[in-house]
């Protein structure tokens, strides 16, 4: 627990400043590449260019004027919501997965919170010191070092924050045209709107709440504790090894091996309250989990390091699971994945992104609906021929301009009258609405219930479509 | 939420005691909702300012935000904010959205426009909406009418014509429907051999002896049908007379009934009673030239146009 720190008498409970000491081990430098991988990735994806055509050449370009997303060399289009729709469930799914087995893993590796939250400290450890020196620093008067440290973290912070909301919003632009649109006041008033509120959040977020927003705000910490279960892997203190029968005692003369500390009946923990001071949640994972725990393994880390310069094994404070740790001689910890719910989310998982991807690859290069209009539902016309109409809504998501034949089967010919639209060109991207209407003769009426539409792209026979249509006459609706 | 033990454990009361020892608890607001409360209060200041507020006597503050629109008329009106000036500028907002297509729709002619995709879609769009707000109150929604009373748009039989100028003709200047009453002129008797003679044309079962002597009549100089009708039946387009031979009936109630007997029944009661009540109004004062060409395309192009 942090001491020293705390302010009593405000009308709440103020925030007490977590000062974290900077570790070096596994977790640590997992968690940094994790945090390499996803600044390269978010930071640089708007300004990697793809060649196209008719449309920016932007990689990845959520074009929101122009109603379509453009993700690589897939242009998706309103049509596709379903897409999105299969994208979060499988999103869900894999959190589900992932919790079921190590906890909040996400927490504390990936989650956008926690990396801006490091990356912030960071910032602030390279300008201000080690702990020890930020500690001074909180309790120093405000003279010329504590604002020139403190000011200059706070300004980084910002610039980073700035820079953090631009690249969010060059998502939704051409980067090159938007970036120099951008600093010259004449990017729409969305892009400044949403970089100022961006900026706004991202600093207070990462560099005044921090840890508030794992333990107040955010959902998934209160309800992680219900996906958890006894073989979930959870960052654990071995108590039993580390207390003995006489508690934890710290490294002093005649305690200093291993054999003599058993001997006295204390555990392997010497107290060095390292695994406290190197918390970003600021807990004590001694008094074991806790739902502000993030899961970050940096306190294994820290213990590794203690008991490396010990020379005692590793492993006082590590991933396990909390079945293993009960068991009267732990085995070494592993991933229980064979467990009901967990299979099931793999299951579900794979079955999913399977049909997403397949959805994906067979999409076919135009929409079509073919609606037949119900207002009259049929006409009897002057020699007595039955009439009906309908309307043939085609959409192109080819890519490129397209002229589309529309023919019809089942039907004698000259039935089938398209006006001046039998061929119809429609630019890539947009839709064109095409009134049909079939006529027959009672005789004919009479045995013909229904016909197929056949709506051929000229450049693309193969991607040829037929629609089952329905054609009414009087008696078929009482 | 404290994790430390503070100096003093428990919450502080109010400092009055009711009663001997009955104490209340001071919980202060949390100051940052304190200050956000504050600052609604601010916001609500201001608001009054801006927007109309408060009654005054029999009037109101009416605030200093103005809009500007242009009325029906034409002129540049200013107003304090109210919602119905607001929709008054959103509307000439979108009229000047939609005045290039309406333009193009006055300068091509109307087989220029049948045949352009882009302009089609525009037809079906806007002539959709136009049509549902002035024609669909009596051609129904599809502009299928109304058996009796009004005519059925979709179908290839015109009273006035179904050319685009003829359609255009009868939207701009409205149709007025009238066939005497034979009822005062003729015998029963005679009614009778016209109404078999009518059905005879349009090959509904019928009496072959009336329907001669309803020929004669038909031709004669003293019922005179052919004046209007035309000597073949096949109706004149000039006046709005039907064409008395095909299937489609819009004022005898012949497509309802099933039996023959009833058919003959229906085409007596026209011939007796006559025809007063179709009235089509005219639409030249009410819509704009460019409104209504759009109409004339759509209406064509619902199916029987020529």
């Amino acid at each position: 627990m942090q001491t020293g720190l705390e302010e009593q008498l405000g009308l709440y409970q103020k925030r007490i400043p977590i000062v974290t000491r900077s570790v070096k081990g596994r977790f640590r430098r997992l968690k940094t590449a994790v945090l390499v991988l996803a600044y390269a990735i978010f930071f640089l994806l708007p300004w990697l260019p793809w060649s196209r055509l008719d449309a920016p050449g932007q990689a990845v370009l959520f074009d929101l004027p122009a109603r379509h997303f453009l993700i690589f060399g897939l242009t998706v289009y309103p049509q596709d919501v379903v897409w999105l729709a299969l994208l979060l469930f499988i999103a869900a799914i894999l959190l589900f997965f992932v919790t079921g087995l190590v906890g909040r893993a996400f927490c504390g590796y990936f989650c956008f919170q926690t990396v801006w939250t490091d990356f912030f400290i960071w910032i602030e450890a390279r300008l201000q010191g080690e702990r020890p020196a930020r500690i001074r620093l909180v309790r120093q008067p405000w003279d010329r070092e504590k604002i020139l440290k403190v000011g200059g973290t706070h300004v980084l912070w910002v610039l980073v924050s700035f820079w953090t909301a631009l690249s969010f919003v060059l998502y939704f632009g051409y980067a090159p045209d938007l970036v120099v649109r951008f600093f010259q006041g004449e990017a729409a008033g969305a892009a400044y709107l949403t970089v100022g509120i961006l900026t706004v959040l991202t600093y207070a977020a990462a560099g005044l709440m921090r840890e508030q927003v794992c333990t107040y705000v955010c959902p998934y910490g209160r309800f992680q504790s219900a996906m958890y279960e006894p073989t979930t892997l959870a960052v654990h203190y071995d108590a039993r090894r580390g207390e003995g029968a006489h508690g934890r005692a710290s490294a002093r003369a005649g305690l200093r091996t291993l054999e003599a500390r058993h001997a006295q009946g204390h555990g392997d923990c010497v107290d060095c309250n390292l695994c406290v001071q190197v918390c970003p949640a600021g807990i004590d994972i001694r008094d074991g989990l806790q739902y502000k725990c993030i899961s970050c393994g940096l306190c294994i880390d820290a213990c590794n390091t203690i008991m490396d310069s010990f020379n005692f094994p590793r492993g006082l404070i590590r991933y396990d699971s909390e079945a293993n740790l009960a068991l009267a001689t732990p085995d070494k910890p592993r991933l229980h994945w064979k467990r009901l719910n967990i299979i099931g989310y793999g299951i579900a998982l794979v079955l999913m992104t399977v049909y997403l991807g397949y959805s994906i690859v067979t999409r076919s290069s135009f929409d079509r609906a073919v609606t037949q209009i119900r207002q009259p539902l049929y006409v009897v016309l002057s020699n007595g021929d039955i009439r009906n109409r309908y309307q043939i809504r085609l959409t192109n998501k080819s890519g490129r301009d397209m002229r589309y034949q529309i023919d019809a089967t089942g039907l004698p010919d000259g039935a089938l009258d398209l006006g001046n639209f039998r061929q119809v060109s429609i630019k890539t991207g947009h839709s064109a609405l095409v009134q049909a209407s079939v006529r027959l003769s009672p005789a004919l009426a009479a045995r013909i219930s229904t016909f197929n539409l056949s709506i051929t792209p000229l450049e693309l026979p193969g991607e040829r479509r037929m629609e089952a249509i329905r054609f009414d006459k009087p008696g078929t609706q009482k | 939420m404290s994790e430390q033990k503070l100096q003093s454990q428990t919450v502080q009361t109010t400092g009055h005691a009711w009663d001997g020892d009955l104490q209340e608890y001071n919980n202060p607001l949390p100051v940052w909702w304190v200050y956000s409360f504050y600052a609604c209060v601010v916001f609500s200041l201001v608001y009054w300012i801006i927007y109309p507020s408060w009654p005054v006597g029999k009037s109101f503050l009416s605030g200093i935000s103005n809009v500007t629109y242009v009325n029906d008329k034409g002129e540049t009106v200013s107003h304090h904010w109210n919602t119905r000036a607001v929709l008054m500028a959103d509307m000439n907002r979108a009229a000047a959205e939609q005045k290039p297509y309406f333009d193009k729709v006055s300068s091509m002619s109307y087989q220029a426009i049948a045949k352009d995709p882009e302009m089609n879609g525009f037809i079906l769009s806007a002539g959709k909406a136009l049509f549902a707000d002035n024609c669909a109150a009596c051609h129904q929604a599809g502009g299928q009418g109304v058996l009796g009373f009004f005519p059925n748009l979709t179908d290839d039989d015109w009273l006035y014509g179904g050319s685009f100028e003829t359609i255009h003709t009868t939207i701009t200047g409205g149709r007025r429907a009238y066939m005497p009453a034979f009822g005062e002129v003729l015998s029963a008797a005679e009614i009778d051999q016209l109404a078999n003679y009518v059905a005879s044309l349009s090959a509904i079962e019928h009496d072959a002896v009336k329907a001669q002597a309803g020929n004669a009549l038909f031709h004669s100089d003293t019922a005179a049908c052919f004046y209007c009708h035309g000597a073949d039946a096949k109706g004149r387009r000039e006046i709005g007379a039907p064409n008395l031979t095909d299937k489609i009936w819009l004022w005898a109630d012949v497509p309802k009934v099933d039996d023959a007997p009833a058919k003959v029944a229906a085409i007596r009661k026209v011939i007796n009673g006559g025809l007063n009540k179709g009235v089509m109004p005219a639409w030249g004062e009410r819509l704009t030239p460019e409104q209504i060409k759009v109409l004339t395309v759509y209406v064509h192009e619902l199916g029987g146009g020529q």
